[in-house]
């Protein structure tokens, strides 16, 4: 009997009582990789033996009764933007083909310290630009519900695996939506932390002032206790908050709402939803109402400038990011015939190493931040950001969380977006918002559109800081939804080793 | 409504250091264009007496203690190297200034 | 017709402005914990930080920003309470990140002047220099070209990088345009460069060796007829490494740009290159627009917003303006001004004052250190404080006083602790140095001079005082030098019935 379907919680306890070791687990989930992963295309690249020694050193400090932490010979899934020592990462990237860090990000440290055991590393739109995975380069990942349907993005790799039982955990980055989005196009839950909450050190830089790591898991209370095992201070990052980490584990075993407000933002219901995700959506309302909450509705009137606002800064921060894909000092070289200067192989470099959308940005962030221009785009957009910061604190003092659906749509079609960029931007109208303002939220799966059959995911949102209320609120609202469905969303996902 | 010339987008890609091809000037300079149109909603609401937030967090002095730390060795810095000449890095020649 | 320097400076007024960079002599790097020595072998002192890795981030050094404050309190400028870094993008193959993190707009020290004194035939002239800005940011990799004739990069087939001093923290010093200087323009150039270098020693910031390159500086210079009241077009030189360089190198472009000027051409704005063989400059390759560097602020850092209480208690640190105290201590030591520009050229003013505060008399404090022991200093080329310490000096010296040692004794002993004998006590010990003031002892080698100089030892007997010194000498030459020349005196005339 495989134990690839039990939560990490439950794989916690069942490792802590002696039912499984961690070699076991760690080869059922590369079997199960094996097995599927040719369908989905989770993984970029999947380190069996790096994972296969950490698990046994675990199970042999476990024998020794050695103390460990509560992930311990847990598997693990991460996005391929985080360096790790010795293993490629490329971020999704012709032009990082082949390196391998000579060092390690501190999630992954952090991992690593808490016996982690990490399987490999997940696809991604390149440079964690994207919704959908689409701009990898090294291929698209399939959403396991439906294979000709996208995961979303940017961490499309990491929701895919969780979802596909090849990792009952994963590491994602949420700049504009990137973990929160696949994880509601994929039916599990995906936190965003508060900016600084987890450490960007070692996390390859796509926007520096929106990027943040986060959790993926198939429950509530298994995103809280990677998202501790992953969260604090970290002084090789000036941005990391130095405080104490919210307790988002307590938080999600609080199951328990009584009292609070809940804010439901009017700028984000209502048209240009899909009917069933708005369905599903009002259905969980009326379950926290239920469970002893109140709905308040607020107004964010500033919402609506702030894709424009993203699609500014994000760029402009980026232009300069990547500026240091320059062939000099690592990754792929193109054209150093002999003949050619320095700027000229860069340039030759970069036009073949990054792929289109990559370019797009940077060429519109370049622009952005030019002279003559900046005032116009980069300034007005961080305008914006300060509106969009009011809009939340003015709502914050009037609700504990507050809630909108994570994606306009249920999963869509692979290719159906990607020649229409403006188009595929709008997936992530209602995650922006929480990046723009440095705030935490949450993605929770409330169920399956009627429509189409897919999960749709409640976003939920807390002020800086305050992590541990939307794990208390998804928690609730998870135990009230399994209770009425009486099994857990995935059970009704198809079998992918049944697929074709 | 930003439009965007080709001779433009050349200009931005040759500050951005990416030889682009014609075609692709062309197909950028249309796209810019309607990414612009779109983005620059943001001018009808930043009025002059909004201050800009370049940073969520408003934290302030993050400073290291002045300690050496092992840096990496000369093999890890040049793992990565495309190429290299003994202990450096090997570049194409530079031209420009001196 | 070609004006000279005198000529041009009779029709054009020029307008300076200088740059000056400073390397920090911080143990660790601005934004990472690599290592700041200088001549380490190649990328050894680089971490993900300096070499510009992906998912690599800066953290502040506070001394760097302690040390910034120091200068621009130094230089009398306000210290912002808030300031911030920014990116500066541009692409450079010695850049690792393809942006430096450097000030903008938000630097962290602004408005502030230094006031300069320059030596003229019409005496002495003090201009006030206002400084615009000090800023941080961070130094670049080094490359070296390698193949080609010329040796310049043109003609280099490959570089090699080195990101070693990649990081390295930088000071940036701007002062804003200094009019009405001018015929005197490269000379006051000189002078604020020579006062910056010596603030910067004394606030114990900087190692400020133009040579080594800690300290740089740029030198814009443009000329507009005099009485126009207009701003010429100007040129920035760079590669300008030593003092006697700043001031040849304006006097020489104030010529070029005269000149030009004089056959109705224009002058571009352009970055020059010195060079140091002809005392001229050459254009940079010019730029075919001028770079946009796209500023904005950096997101991985939070910005700098020093209190007053820190602010104030730096101040509390400040040490004398040195050029107050050299006025100090000329007066306190009554020396000429030509002495003084010794000592200070000899960077030996601290190490005078601290030999005398340790109890040695002060005209030979500075004899010993500006005579013997620099001269051995710079057989050796070594540091003249490398040798020997201020107070050991002061401890021979003292000896010298008090009639115990002879100058000549005192240079063996000198000889002896650069030698490593050990203390001045321990050599005059194992050596044997002692004047011989003890009269028996004496007596023996005038007897002996005596005998072997019969006829001069008769004129003396004669009346003839002077003649005395062909035997004194012979007797301080028999004593090695121990002998107290007075005391040979007294007893030889004595002996010889003329005392
Ligand atoms: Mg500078
Ligand atoms: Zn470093």
């Amino acid at each position: 009997m495989s134990s690839i379907h039990l939560t990490a919680a439950e794989m916690a306890s069942a490792l802590s009582k002696g039912e499984v070791s961690s070699v076991e687990l760690t080869k059922e989930h590369l079997d199960r990789i094996a097995l599927v992963d040719g369908k989905i295309n989770a993984f970029l690249y999947v380190d069996s033996e790096g994972a296969l020694t950490q698990a046994e050193a675990i199970d042999k400090k476990r024998a020794k009764g050695g103390e460990l932490s509560p992930l311990a010979g847990i598997p693990i899934a991460v996005k391929d933007i985080l360096a790790q020592k010795g293993i490629p990462t490329t971020a999704g990237s012709k032009i990082l083909e082949g390196w391998r860090p000579p060092y390690d990000a501190t999630v992954i440290s952090k991992l690593k310290a808490a016996g982690v055991v990490i399987l490999g590393k997940t696809n991604m739109d390149e440079f964690a630009m994207g919704s959908s995975t689409e701009n990898s380069a090294y291929g698209t990942t399939q959403n396991p519900w439906d294979l000709s349907r996208t995961p979303g993005g940017s961490s499309g790799g990491s929701a895919a695996a969780v979802a596909a039982f090849e990792a009952p955990l994963a590491i994602g980055t949420d700049t504009g939506g990137s973990i929160r989005q696949p994880a509601a196009l994929t039916g599990i839950v995906g936190v965003k932390p508060t900016y600084g909450g987890v450490s960007r050190y070692g996390v390859i830089a796509y926007s520096s002032s929106l990027d943040q790591v986060g959790p993926f898991g198939r429950t509530v209370l298994d995103t809280a206790l990677l998202h501790e095992a992953i969260a604090g201070h970290d002084e090789r990052d000036s941005t990391s908050i130095n405080a104490p980490v919210p307790q988002v584990v307590a938080a999600a075993k609080r199951l328990d709402v009584k009292g609070m407000k809940i804010g439901v933002i009017k700028e984000l219901s209502g048209s240009g939803f899909q009917a069933g995700v708005s369905a599903r959506i009002a259905e969980s309302l009326e379950l926290l109402v239920a469970a002893g909450a109140e709905i308040v509705e607020v107004s964010c009137p500033n919402f609506e400038y702030a894709l424009a606002a993203y699609y500014l800064i994000a760029p402009s921060e980026a232009s300069s990011n990547l500026a240091r894909f320059d062939s000099m000092r690592y990754g792929i070289r193109i054209g150093d015939d002999g003949s050619r200067g320095a700027e000229e192989v860069m340039s030759a470099t970069r036009e073949a190493g990054f792929g289109k959308e990559v370019k797009r940005r940077i060429i519109l962030g370049t622009y952005a931040l030019s002279s003559g221009y900046y005032d116009a785009y980069y300034g007005s957009a961080q305008k914006v950001r300060t509106l969009v910061k009011q809009d939340f604190e003015k709502a914050f003092a009037k609700v504990d969380v507050l809630v909108s659906p994570v994606t306009p749509t249920t999963a869509f079609k692979i290719g159906e977006k990607s020649s229409d960029p403006v188009a595929m931007y709008l997936s992530d109208i209602a995650t922006i918002p929480v990046n723009m303002a440095g705030i935490g939220g949450m993605s929770l799966p409330v169920g399956l559109a009627e429509e189409d059959g897919l999960p749709v995911g409640l976003q939920i949102m807390a002020p800086l800081m305050q992590d541990d209320r939307f794990y208390r609120v998804g928690a609730t609202l998870e135990a009230a939804l399994l209770a009425k469905w009486g099994k857990p969303i995935l059970s009704n996902a198809p079998d992918l080793a049944a697929q074709k | 409504m930003a439009a965007i010339s080709r001779d433009d987008v050349a200009h931005l890609a040759k500050l951005a250091r990416i030889e682009m091809l014609p075609e692709e000037l062309d197909h950028l300079a249309t796209e810019l264009g309607q990414i612009l149109g779109a983005v620059a909603r943001v001018q009808e609401v930043a009025t002059s007496n909004i201050a800009p937030t370049s940073h969520p967090l408003s934290m302030s002095n993050v400073f290291r203690d002045d300690v050496v730390k092992p840096s990496l060795t000369n093999e890890e810095a040049l793992s990565g190297a495309p190429a290299k000449v003994d202990d450096r890095f090997k570049v194409p020649q530079i031209l420009g200034e001196e | 017709m070609t004006l000279d320097y005198q000529a041009a400076t009779e029709k054009y007024e020029p307008t300076l402005g200088l740059e000056v960079h400073v390397e920090l002599n911080t143990n660790s790097k601005m934004f990472c914990s690599c290592a700041t020595e200088f001549g380490a072998e190649p990328n050894t002192q680089t971490c993900p930080v300096c070499l510009g890795l992906p998912g690599a981030l800066p953290v502040v050094n506070g001394k760097a920003i302690e040390s910034t404050i120091l200068i621009g309190l130094a230089l009398n400028c306000s210290i912002a309470p808030y300031s911030r870094f920014a990116r500066k993008n541009y692409f450079y193959p010695d850049m690792p990140k393809n942006f430096q993190t450097s000030q903008y707009d938000e630097p962290i020290c602004v408005d502030g002047y230094l006031d300069v004194e320059i030596t003229t035939e019409e005496g002495t002239k003090v201009f006030r220099v206002e400084i615009e800005r000090v800023h941080m940011e961070e130094d670049t990799g080094k490359s070296l070209h390698v193949g080609g004739s010329t040796g310049r990069i043109h003609g280099a087939e490959y570089s090699l990088l080195d990101y070693n001093r990649a990081g390295i923290p930088l000071v940036e010093i701007v002062t804003k345009i200094i009019p009405g200087t001018g015929k005197y323009a490269p000379q006051v150039a000189r002078a604020y460069v020579t006062q910056l270098r010596d603030i910067l020693r004394s606030l114990g910031v900087s190692d400020v060796k133009m040579e080594q390159g800690s300290l740089r500086c740029d030198a814009n210079v443009s000329l507009a007829p005099i009485g126009s009241g207009k701003l010429g077009t100007r040129s920035e030189t760079k590669n300008v490494n030593s003092l006697r360089s700043v001031e040849r190198a304006l006097t020489g472009e104030i010529e070029r740009q005269a000149n030009r000027l004089e056959a109705g051409e224009r002058i571009i704005q352009e970055t020059r290159h010195f060079l140091e063989e002809s005392g001229l400059t050459r254009p940079g390759r010019s730029k075919e627009q001028a770079e946009d560097y796209r500023y904005f602020p950096e997101p991985d850092l939070v910005p700098v917003t020093p209190d007053a209480k820190w602010i104030e208690e730096l101040r509390a640190k400040l040490p004398e303006n040195p050029a107050d105290r050299r006025k100090r201590l000329q007066a306190e030591w009554g020396v000429p001004d030509s002495e003084m520009g010794s000592l200070v050229n000899a960077e030996l003013v601290d190490v005078v004052e601290e030999t005398i505060k340790l109890g040695a008399e002060p005209t030979r404090a500075r004899t010993w250190w500006l005579g013997e022991i620099s001269r051995v200093a710079n057989e050796r080329e070594v540091a003249p404080t490398s040798l020997i310490s201020t107070r050991s000096v002061a401890e021979i010296i003292s000896l010298i006083t008090s009639g115990e040692l002879t100058d000549k004794l005192a240079r063996q002993v000198v000889e002896g602790v650069i030698n490593g004998e050990g203390s001045p006590k321990d050599v005059i010990e194992k050596r044997g140095l002692k004047v011989v003031s003890d009269g028996s002892a004496l007596m023996a080698a005038i007897e002996a001079a005596i005998s072997a100089q019969p006829d001069t030892a008769e004129r003396v007997r004669g009346g003839n005082i002077p003649a005395a010194g062909a035997l004194i000498g012979a007797v301080m030459k028999a004593t090695g030098g121990a002998a107290d020349a007075a005391k040979v005196r007294e007893l030889l005339l004595k002996h010889l019935g003329q005392g």
